[in-house]
């Protein structure tokens, strides 16, 4: 597809909000285009014509990303029905890889932004923790293609799981404290050690050129 | 609690192991006495016949027309008679022992290409033969090889070929085998060249044709072979499919060069090659090539439009198939059109039509026939290998083996670096320096450099022999050496990058990211370009398949309607018994927070161990292996979630109870494992946690 073309304003405008550049915008447009059918916007439906996400155990909670006010940027809480194409890019502007020209204080604001679309996902009553049940749903998902896992042993590794971090952010807790989940400054504790931003990004963004052939 | 479970594992292992090591003593054994037998069928026969036909000799012994003794034999010998056939299949055997043996031992398939103990084995077979003394060691010449002995492997890589990915890879993989090939075939022979004018190696009658000739042969890669050393490492299905393409397209191509050079060599004297020439043999390279995928193509519509028309006779199914396939590398070797990429490209096309029409019957029985034809070509190959091994037709000569070693690696990472320099610019994937670096050294050498070089007419060659010591020193350098230590250097450069995971919880995050990631890369669609694909889909559709493909049966589809109601009765149940065992535990989440008491490390590990291994994989893997036939996962699925409702049943029956599932602690799964990770399978044979969750919560609640 040609690049030579005029950019339109709104375009443009995207670009700057979303840090996309305008191929882009455009490829991820025709995929906006083919998931909704030609409509405007995109209901939760519409994600299931993608065969491929049916082996995805933590599908359910990926499409719930995608509705999620808090994720939309938008000010109020809860769930959207349906999302337009500036919605689309939002959310997949989590994703964008690290460029080389990003300062310290950019890289630091990105990589809070894709650690508070993680802590989302995990907290789905949206109440600013991740309790223990919330904890044990993700672990739960995550083990459930395996026959042979009990629902006892996937329980039990959240509650060790939950052990862990509760010793790694309040340290040493006395008798009668109770540790009530984990916060968001805690989740930010327990990632220090692993660096989001090269893993948290999808390769195909990178693209510079024209891509003819993958 | 933890303890006990490594104290049993550590039990089970051991017998398990021991249980390995007695297996492996009743297959030594085994193996010693067919060894010795055939030891013996060597040592035993008195008269020796050169070809391949069977000479029939009269039976009755020495009744008639022998002068020395009128009497009538009981028991006479005639092993002349059955030679040819008995030892081939004697080969046969001992090879698929060795490779029973392999397998046992469950580490060893994951340490080392199979390739190593099919060349162990020839090499046996050889020694066997030179001690012996045979007089007529196996003959493998040209016809035998070209019609006979390769065109079951080459339908066997056809049509077992994941169809979606190499399609999606197709511009890179064909850039990468097609100058790949060239470029290492002509820097090969030219560096070769380059030696061989310097005078101390002696090597000086080589010309320039015969060493590109040999470098075209010499860069024939088998990296098949490797293949499940890099599933072990979960090496990425990019990386995989474009190993695979390259050995797929590598052979049509090196074969096609092979022919030309020979062609050129033929026409006797090196100064009448023109230009002209060259630009015809360009020219006749992709006229061999692209009019090897044309007929290949028709042949393969033909097959399946055959297909539909066979319901009643289903046993001749495979008999099409394999005929066909046949048949199409026969009029293309006719018209000295590339035969190997007729097969693959009528494979490939046939492969879809054809398991929508033939039986199901039909289909394990292709499928199990073609493996086992692919596999005694390749073992006879590597037999007739290991014989050339231990003989007496060798020339060494180490400035010439030792620079064509050289000159392989070097030339094979050049290759990959630049060509893939240039392809990255036009992916949306690119490959890193940790794939490039993986994919210059899967660069094994199989069994098709070694018969191109056994095939050379010695009347052209007078120095045959160097070639056939140094293709086999290559050989024996980069499967034994090389296939080795692939292994050992992914997961090297694997373990380097990813941080070491310390703790539950990051496995948990990392996993969840995972997971997350492919995803949206599902939802980015870049796994594919849709637009080509949809409107392929849509002629497929409209044309093709109402062309190709039978009338729907209804028998087939109640059986797959049952399956589908047994699965959504499981997912209910399985939801409504989980939205009931959460309410208890809600109230008493409380109280259960208040005492919490450290993991002991050990607990923490066993737990991560469980974890690590259990954590649903990623994505449907992509697998291939030339020895195996992959398991069929969904049938297993279907299956697993039969099992499962009839025991939930068989328990609510016993309890009286409606929904089943209300003691979760009691419910265990009988089940099969589930994927291919066979280290899953024995580390959940042996590690229970029911006893472990009990105890945990008792000390939570402390009780």
């Amino acid at each position: 597809m040609g690049s030579a073309h005029s950019v339109p304003a709104e375009m443009r405008e995207l670009a700057d909000r979303t840090g996309f550049t305008s191929e882009q915008i455009e490829h991820l447009h025709r995929r906006f285009k083919q998931l909704s059918q030609d409509q405007l916007t995109i209901r939760k439906e519409n994600f299931d014509n993608i065969p491929d996400l049916e082996f995805n155990p933590i599908r359910g909670k990926i499409v719930h990303a995608f509705f999620d006010k808090r994720n939309l940027r938008q000010e109020s809480d809860g769930l959207a029905d349906e999302i337009n194409f500036e919605d689309f890019l939002t959310i997949m502007s989590y994703f964008r890889p690290i460029e080389m020209n990003m300062d310290e204080e950019q890289l630091d604001r990105f990589r809070k932004e894709k650690l508070k679309f993680l802590f989302h996902m995990y907290d789905s009553d949206h109440d600013g923790k991740i309790t223990l049940q919330e904890y044990r749903n993700v672990v739960e998902e995550l083990l459930s293609g395996n026959p042979h896992l009990e629902k006892e042993s996937a329980r039990s590794i959240a509650d060790g799981a939950m052990m862990e971090a509760a010793s790694i952010c309040v340290g040493q807790m006395g008798p009668d404290q109770v540790y009530e989940g984990i916060t968001f400054d805690d989740f930010l504790k327990m990632w220090q050690g692993i660096d989001i931003e090269t893993k948290m990004h999808v390769r195909f963004l990178n693209v510079d050129t024209i891509a003819h052939c993958y | 609690m933890c303890y006990i479970c490594n104290k049993i594992v550590a039990a089970a292992d051991m017998g398990s192991a021991t249980l390995a090591h007695a297996k492996l003593l009743n297959w030594l054994l085994l193996l010693s006495s067919l060894v010795c037998c055939s030891a013996a069928a060597y040592v035993d026969e008195p008269n020796l016949s050169n070809s391949f036909l069977p000479h029939y000799e009269p039976h009755q012994g020495g009744a008639v027309g022998s002068s020395q003794d009128t009497r009538l034999h009981v028991f006479t010998v005639d092993y002349g008679y059955v030679q040819i056939p008995y030892e081939v299949t004697l080969w046969i055997l001992l090879a698929s022992l060795a490779k029973i043996g392999f397998h046992l031992y469950h580490r060893l398939p994951r340490l080392m290409p199979e390739s190593c103990i099919l060349i162990v084995i020839g090499a046996l077979v050889g020694a066997i033969i030179f001690v012996s003394d045979h007089k007529s060691p196996p003959v493998m010449n040209s016809s035998i090889y070209f019609l006979y002995l390769l065109p079951p492997i080459i339908l066997e890589e056809g049509y077992f070929m994941p169809t979606r990915p190499f399609f999606e890879n197709f511009g890179s993989i064909l850039w990468w085998s097609l100058l790949g090939s060239l470029l290492n075939s002509f820097g090969i022979g030219l560096s070769l060249y380059g030696i061989c004018q310097i005078e101390a190696f002696g090597l000086t009658d080589l010309d320039l044709l015969q060493n590109l000739l040999f470098g075209s042969m010499i860069s024939a890669v088998d990296p098949v072979a490797a293949l499940v050393v890099f599933e072990e490492a979960s090496v990425n299905e990019q990386l995989y499919m474009m190993i695979f393409g390259e050995s797929l397209l590598n052979d049509g191509i090196t074969v096609v060069l092979y022919n030309i050079f020979i062609a050129f060599i033929q026409m006797h004297r090196y100064e009448e090659i023109e230009s002209i020439d060259v630009f015809a043999g360009f020219a006749r390279f992709f006229v061999v090539g692209l009019g090897g995928v044309f007929f290949g193509i028709v042949f393969g519509f033909v097959s399946a439009f055959m297909t539909r028309f066979t319901h009643n006779v289903s046993t001749i199914e495979p008999l099409l198939v394999f005929m066909f396939s046949y048949l199409a590398y026969l009029s293309a070797e006719t018209l000295y059109i590339s035969g190997i990429l007729a097969m693959t490209s009528c494979a490939v096309t046939m492969k879809k039509y054809v398991e929508e029409n033939v039986s199901q019957n039909s289909y394990t029985t292709i499928k199990y026939f073609m493996k086992m034809l692919s596999s005694v070509s390749e073992t006879l190959i590597f037999v007739f290998m290991g014989v050339s091994t231990v003989g007496k037709n060798h020339e060494w000569n180490w400035a010439f083996i030792c620079f064509t070693l050289l000159f392989c690696l070097i030339w094979r990472t050049l290759s990959v670096f630049a060509l893939f320099y240039i392809s990255n610019k036009f992916r949306t994937y690119p490959f890193t320096f940790k794939d490039q670096l993986i994919i210059s050294y899967s660069g094994l050498r199989g069994a098709s450099s070694f018969s191109l070089v056994f095939l050379l007419p010695v009347n052209l060659f007078p120095r045959k022999k160097l070639f056939i010591t140094a293709t086999l020193a290559v050989i024996y350098f980069t499967v034994f050496i090389q296939g080795v230590t692939i292994g050992p250097l992914v997961k090297y450069l694997d373990v380097k990058k990813t941080n070491k995971k310390e703790s539950i919880n990051e496995e948990i995050h990392v996993r969840l990211m995972d997971h997350l990631k492919a995803g949206i890369e599902d939802i980015c669609g870049h796994w594919s370009h849709y637009q080509l694909r949809d409107k392929f889909k849509k002629i497929d559709n409209k044309y093709l398949k109402k062309i190709l493909i039978r009338e729907h049966q209804p028998k087939s589809s109640i059986v797959s309607l049952y399956k589908k109601m047994e699965i959504k009765l499981a997912i209910e149940m399985a939801e409504s018994s989980m939205k009931l065992s959460e309410t208890p535990t809600a109230s008493s989440q409380n109280s259960r927070n208040r005492h919490v008491r450290r993991l002991s490390p050990a607990e923490m590990k066993s737990l991560r161990d469980v974890l690590a291994h259990n954590l649903y994989q990623v994505r449907q893997r992509v697998s291939y292996n030339r020895h195996n036939l992959p398991t069929n996962t969904s049938e297993k699925q279907a299956q697993e979630i039969l099992i499962r409702r009839q025991h939930s049943l068989r328990q609510s029956y016993r309890k009286g109870n409606s929904l089943p599932w209300v003691n979760t602690t009691e419910v265990r799964y009988l089940s099969l494992p589930q994927g291919p990770s066979q280290r899953t399978r024995q580390k959940a044979r042996h590690v229970t946690f029911t006893g472990n969750g009990h105890a945990l919560l008792c000390i939570l609640l402390q009780q």
